[in-house]
């Protein structure tokens, strides 16, 4: 385990290099004027222009601009506004928020998903396997920010059973509904891979072992074949913190939650093109730890990988 | 719904191996003409199963209402004047603003007083355009690269899957959000450059995975063996047998371009006015829709409806190539 | 005590198995019928799809349904009939007092949890053991069968061990609760011939130690050779022939054993030519009329394709369902 922990740490740093250079040349280095960029076509005073120029150190070398804002990611600091106020200081108090639909929508996935991808895939090609296909395809066909005002104007606005604005309530009962629309997609994916793996992994070998055994069906579900089938669910749950972080700067917006999401929503309305690179960056880097701690699980999980 | 090949009883659940039939692969000494013949398989193999699959696709109700909404869709996209006299963000009248669906604007009308089914006519081509082009470069990455680490590994391998895993670091509408806010376009050709740019790797490993499988096949090994060129058996004989479930994922990868392309419109670091687009008017109606629910409605149902259909249409043509998968 | 008067072991009467398919159904086993006594070897010999392993699956009640259904028959072990048991009481017999060894053991293990982990579930599940007392069993098992350093490999997973030794791993666990009867479904097929030896022998001496019966499904006539008290030989998901092992050797009495014997090199006919029999064994979706060997028999004649062949004795405990049994077991 321990060979596979430090491969896998390995394999991260050029990753991390790679994808901080990737979004620092297609932000910084690309032809024309960044600053201008950022703004968009909001007129940037030319001191402001002058004051980012030098903090962003645009008139340095390519790769020693990378390098500094490098040195600068990894001592916290993502830049500041154009009114020189710190990004990681906007951010600062947003981070329960996010942290906490985050959270609620990860919890939705993954009880409800598993679920209903257990469900389906014990009764494949009957009528509980046909509704759940049926409708995970619906939820995946529908984009988060209009499932977000659909259930903003259903549950809001004309059956109002929750919460559809702001955090006055509290986890949960604030972020139940936000949590669920920014969920839906992930519960889908994560409710078809169920179901396919299960319903793979049931005709396995070894479930007839374990049946031949004379096990319980409880215990050949249960811990034989929903053993294995939640391999591929928890991989795809690395994945899929990317768009759920996505996801977040439109159900943060929609729902009006004051967090980091919200932050970036607003940001990209105010031309605050900064703020929103600082903010995203952290995002991404966020995505990648996160995925690095689900490889590393990946590895507690499926023994097999370990010893490669 | 899934009913067993008549097949399977005898080859499924009778687990048992027939070690007197079938030739070991690799043995010493194949004749030639076995390794002519194998070679011969290579098309027939692929051929058939498109065949196959069109002939299982054809009955299919969930292969025929995809398409049919694509074709209306795409006919939008192609000739809107079929649809509608007006052209984009033609004969606007503030006055009218943000009517409801009447007689005279089927849809109602915009924040700017525009004829609503118009402006959802006109979307539908930049969205459209966007997902089917986005895929078809990111395809060709995919099939190229995969192909070129599935069949030679090694160095060459280890050195995409490294560039594979840095673009992979960057989620899709995450990292579009991040560089379109400071990129200097904001058109068509903007968003398709940076959307390939975000989205080639999702085909990649499939595509890799499917090279490895056939690389190792007999047919591949007799080509060889026979003293094809590389160049010669990637193209004859490992991309045609490669290809489907690359192909399956490009579809579905279509109906996720576009709706990742609407969720940047919406957020506003996609495509801008003067430009007409799905997600664009979403955008544009977002403070409204709790009073004007047909702004959200209209171009809402449209994006759904296609990005479903690319979704049904993936899966109809997944579920005929491999029945197994279903 | 007197033998005849007690039931048999395991025994299996007339068992047919269907298995649903697009618009009707397909018979994989058709009227098989064996007995089984105390610690005896029964072979079942067939090439695939002859409906060896789903026969052994039916006894089991471990069978995929659907699409796989038991549509008639019986299975009585020491006289007690288990078709038609609650799915309750069935389960107590599988594994404890039936139990399965499967032909790979890779697969037929569960690649994510400790081989000691899978031995133990045994004790834990059907003798309620706990943790640590179930892993001591699990320990002394694999002592059992001569696994090098048992205590120690407890906690690896199965991929870690070579096939052979894997093989070892299931056979543990098949015995683990010392069944009366232990059915190997191709038990050596995966492995290579230096070690199929020493698993067919591994398998014989715990059979004499726990005077257990074992049923043998093998497609492998030089498998049956040695271990094999009787056999019987399966076509098309029905008895062709049964008889002691050394009868049958000697004289077939059904032209599909007599094919079978001629397909393989022995060493007491000398190095003669080989006569594989010729065409493919039938689709199950589609069996020929009458006897379903008779398009692949070489004595075929016209009433082969009219009439299904009853099984004929043709001396005692040997039986061929042929037409020309009689004459078959006379010319040799």
């Amino acid at each position: 385990m321990w060979r596979y922990a430090l491969r896998r740490l390995l394999q991260a740093v050029p990753v991390f290099f790679g994808t901080t250079l990737l979004i620092y040349c297609m932000v910084f280095a690309l032809p024309g004027d960044p600053i201008q960029a950022l703004a968009g076509d909001k007129p940037v005073p030319e001191s402001v222009a002058q004051a980012l120029r030098a903090r962003y150190n645009l008139d340095d070398p390519v790769l020693v601009q990378y390098a500094k804002y490098l040195g600068g990611l990894l001592t916290g600091d993502l830049g500041e506004n154009y009114t020189g106020q710190k990004v990681s200081e906007m951010l600062g108090g947003r981070w329960t928020v996010t942290a906490s639909l985050a959270v609620t929508a990860w919890m939705f996935e993954l009880v409800i998903g598993i679920a209903l991808g257990v469900w389906a895939g014990l009764r494949r090609g009957r009528l509980a396997d046909t509704l759940v296909l049926g409708g995970t395809t619906l939820l995946i066909a529908v984009p988060v920010f209009v499932l977000g005002y659909t259930a903003q104007l259903a549950f809001g606005v004309h059956w109002p059973i929750l919460p559809s604005a702001g955090t006055d309530e509290g986890w949960p009962v604030s972020y139940l509904l936000p949590g669920i629309v920014l969920g839906s997609l992930g519960l889908s994916y994560v409710a078809r891979l169920t179901r396919t793996s299960l319903a793979e992994n049931l005709r396995a070998d070894y479930v007839r072992t374990a049946r031949a055994k004379g096990l319980s069906r409880v215990r050949v579900v249960g811990r034989h074949a929903l053993r294995n089938s939640l391999i591929p669910v928890v991989t795809y749950l690395g994945v899929d913190f990317g768009s759920l972080m996505g996801g977040a700067i439109v159900t943060e917006g929609i729902f009006n939650l004051p967090g980091v999401g919200q932050q970036v929503f607003q940001s990209i309305q105010l031309k605050e093109g900064p703020v929103v690179v600082g903010a995203v960056t952290l995002l991404v880097l966020i995505f990648l730890l996160v995925n690095l701690v689900v490889d590393l699980l990946y590895g507690l999980l499926d023994p097999r990988i370990r010893y490669e | 719904m899934k009913i067993e090949d008549p097949a399977e009883p005898a080859a499924g659940p009778v687990q048992t191996t027939a070690p007197t039939t079938g030739t070991a692969p690799g043995a010493g000494g194949v004749p030639a003409e076995a390794v002519a013949e194998a070679g011969g398989l290579v098309a027939g193999r692929a051929a058939s199963l498109w065949h196959d699959a069109w002939y299982d696709l054809r009955r299919r109700a969930l292969f025929w209402a995809p398409v049919a909404v694509l074709l209306l869709v795409g006919t939008m996209a192609a000739v809107p004047g079929l649809f509608t006299g007006r052209g984009e963000n033609e004969g606007c009248d503030p006055n009218v603003a943000k009517l409801g669906p009447s007689g005279a604007h089927w849809f109602g009308t915009d924040l700017a007083g525009c004829d609503y089914y118009a402006h959802v006519v006109h979307g539908a081509r930049p969205t459209l355009l966007i997902g089917v082009v986005v895929t078809l470069f990111a395809f060709a990455i995919a099939v190229v690269l995969g192909m070129l680490a599935g069949y030679y590994g090694g160095p060459v391998d280890t050195l995409i899957a490294r560039l594979t895993d840095v673009f992979f670091g960057l989620p899709f509408v995450l990292g579009a959000t991040v560089i379109l806010v400071a990129f200097p376009g904001h058109g068509v050709g903007a968003m398709t450059l940076v959307l390939v740019l975000l989205g080639w790797t999702t085909m990649i490993r499939i595509m890799r995975g499917q090279v490895i499988a056939v690389r190792d096949a007999d047919y591949v090994q007799a080509a060889r063996l026979l003293g094809a060129s590389d160049r010669r058996i990637m193209t004859r004989h490992v991309l045609p047998n490669a290809l489907a479930p690359v192909i399956v994922v490009a579809t579905l990868n279509v109906g996720n371009v576009i709706a990742g392309e609407a969720t940047l419109d919406f957020l506003g670091v996609g495509l801008q006015y003067p430009e007409v687009s799905w997600g664009l008017q979403l955008n544009q109606a977002q403070s409204y829709v709790i009073d004007h629910p047909h702004l959200l409605a209209f171009p809402a149902v449209f994006l759904s409806l296609t990005v479903l259909s690319f979704l049904l249409l993936g899966d109809a043509v997944r579920d005929a190539l491999d029945p197994k998968l279903r | 005590m007197d033998l005849e008067k007690d039931p048999p072991l395991l025994e299996v009467a007339d068992l047919s198995v269907e298995f649903a398919v697009r618009g009707g159904a397909v018979r994989a086993v058709n009227g098989l019928s064996y007995t089984l006594r105390e610690g005896e070897t029964l072979a079942i010999l067939g090439e695939s799809g002859s409906g060896k392993s789903v026969a052994a699956q039916a006894v089991m009640g471990i069978l995929d349904s659907p699409p796989a259904r038991v549509t008639g028959g019986s299975v009585r072990l020491r006289g007690e009939e288990l078709l038609g048991l609650p799915e309750r009481r069935r389960r107590a017999y599988r594994g404890d007092r039936v139990s399965m060894i499967f032909q790979d053991a890779l697969s037929a293990l569960n690649p994510v949890f400790t081989v000691g982990d899978q031995l133990a579930e045994m004790f834990r599940a059907h003798r309620g053991m706990r943790r640590r007392e179930a892993r001591d069993r699990a320990a002394e098992l694999m002592e059992r069968v001569r696994i090098p350093s048992a205590r120690r490999r407890l906690g690896d997973h199965p991929h870690q061990f070579s096939g052979g030794m894997r093989q070892r791993v299931m056979i543990a666990m098949a015995l683990a609760l010392e069944p009366d009867v232990l059915i190997a479904d191709e038990p050596t097929t995966a492995l290579d011939v230096t070690v199929q030896a020493q698993i067919m022998r591994l398998l014989a001496d715990l059979q004499d130690e726990l005077r257990m019966g074992m049923v043998l499904i093998t497609h492998d006539l030089g498998v049956v050779a040695g271990v094999a008290d009787r056999i019987v030989v399966m076509y098309a998901g029905a008895v062709a022939e049964q008889a002691p092992a050394a009868a049958l050797y000697a004289r077939p009495a059904h032209p599909y054993t007599a094919g079978l014997l001629a397909s393989v090199p022995r060493i007491d006919r000398g190095g003669g030519a080989l006569h594989p029999i010729k065409g493919a064994p039938p689709d199950p979706a589609a069996l020929p009329s009458g006897c379903p060997f008779h398009p692949r028999c070489p004595r075929a004649e016209a009433v082969c394709a009219a009439e299904v062949p009853p099984l004929v004795e043709v001396a005692p405990g040997h039986a061929a369902a042929c037409h020309f049994a009689e004459e078959v077991h006379g010319g040799n």
